[in-house]
């Protein structure tokens, strides 16, 4: 059953991800951390942060990472084939729905509505990162994760982190050394 | 293209270098892969814009789409299965690796203090691609209001990412085709 489980998420996330692989991880959180439970909020956190520092595609990394923790070697094969499949069964398709669309005003009108959608989902990625979002007999419940977000070092961390990437463009794996680093002297 | 057979293993061993080499995912791998192909003649100018615009339209991983789209290109079916199997092997080596490592030593107390400081920055660094693309999307006020609603309904609502996608494609793909009626009349 489990095994099922894996290969059907895996396959799934390689069948919908549009956009890059920060696109691919609300989709990868919601199966593996939200529906599955197969990892906790920290785990994905530490995965994510670690794809940010090796080699590769960050949704075979992820793939890889979690069928190991659900079910070892053979998990992890399995996961990373189940991730890829979709894309050599469609790609012929692709490739003449290419030819015959990309000129036209419908792939572009699709493409258009897609980006937007995409960052929401990258968004929220990060959001289910920091709370727990629930709704409790109609209340909005939001709790920060604190596994990820301690007090407020974490989210001045966070905000450094963000600034350094975005404005100065500086280097992600050195900004996981850096974090790495500060973590291990203040706290 | 067909009048030299490019090797199976020389393509694998490029896709396999790329992967092993490249941090930060597909989109670092572009120019890497173009750089390469025009290296060994693989590919004409012209070619490689159009297997990259490709890579990012199909779903899937772009990486993966790439080695695909270029492999295919190159050797048909079996040079699309080399090149990815050359993309994805190294990045499967290296994470299981580092799996079988760290499930070891997670509860020590000094890699936990390491990674307490990690995970506000890698959540931070996730940000950095949702924001850019958000400038770069969101030129109409009605892509604001998508993305609101695609982030409300994941973070909030828990509806899955995929029936985002889905609703999406359908919805601008109606607009489009009423659109296109509507001038047309």
């Amino acid at each position: 059953m489990i095994w099922l489980q894996l290969f059907c998420t895996f396959f799934l996330i390689g069948l919908f991800t549009f956009g890059g692989g920060a696109a691919m991880l609300s989709l990868i959180q919601t199966q593996v951390v939200t529906k599955f439970g197969w990892l906790t909020e920290a785990q994905f956190t530490d995965i994510v942060a670690i794809s940010q520092c090796t080699p590769g595609p960050i949704g075979v990394n992820c793939a890889t990472y979690t069928g190991y923790e659900v079910a070892g070697l053979a998990g992890s094969a399995l996961a990373t084939f189940a991730l890829v499949l979709p894309s050599f069964l469609i790609f012929y398709g692709i490739i003449r729905l290419y030819n015959k669309y990309h000129e036209t005003a419908l792939f572009g009108d699709v493409m258009n509505g897609l980006r937007p959608a995409v960052a929401g989902l990258i968004g929220a990625a990060a959001l289910i990162l920091m709370f727990r979002i629930s709704f409790e007999g109609g209340l909005l419940q939001i709790e920060t994760i604190k596994e990820n977000f301690r007090d407020w070092s974490s989210w001045a961390l966070m905000a450094a982190g963000f600034a350094a990437s975005f404005f100065f463009k500086i280097n992600p794996i050195l900004l996981i050394i850096a974090g790495g680093l500060i973590g291990l002297i203040i706290y | 293209m067909t009048g030299s057979k490019v090797s199976l293993f020389s393509i694998f061993a490029v896709f396999a270098k790329i992967g092993a080499f490249t941090i930060g995912g597909g989109y670092a791998m572009i120019p890497l892969i173009e750089a390469e192909m025009r290296r060994k003649n693989w590919i004409s100018e012209e070619n490689m814009p159009d297997i990259i615009v490709l890579a990012q339209s199909a779903p899937g991983i772009l990486a993966v789409n790439m080695a695909i789209f270029s492999g295919y290109r190159l050797r048909g079916i079996r040079g699309a299965l080399a090149a990815t199997l050359g993309a994805v092997l190294p990045s499967f080596a290296i994470i299981l690796a580092i799996a079988a490592l760290f499930s070891g030593i997670r509860d020590n107390p000094v890699v936990e203090r390491i990674f307490r400081g990690i995970r506000p920055v890698a959540v931070g660094l996730i940000l950095v691609p949702a924001v850019n693309l958000a400038r770069k999307g969101c030129k109409k006020w009605w892509a604001w209001l998508v993305l609101a609603a695609s982030l409300a309904a994941v973070a909030f609502l828990k509806v899955s990412p995929i029936y985002i996608i889905l609703v999406t494609i359908i919805a601008a793909a109606t607009v489009s085709i009423a659109k296109e009626a509507r001038e047309k009349r």
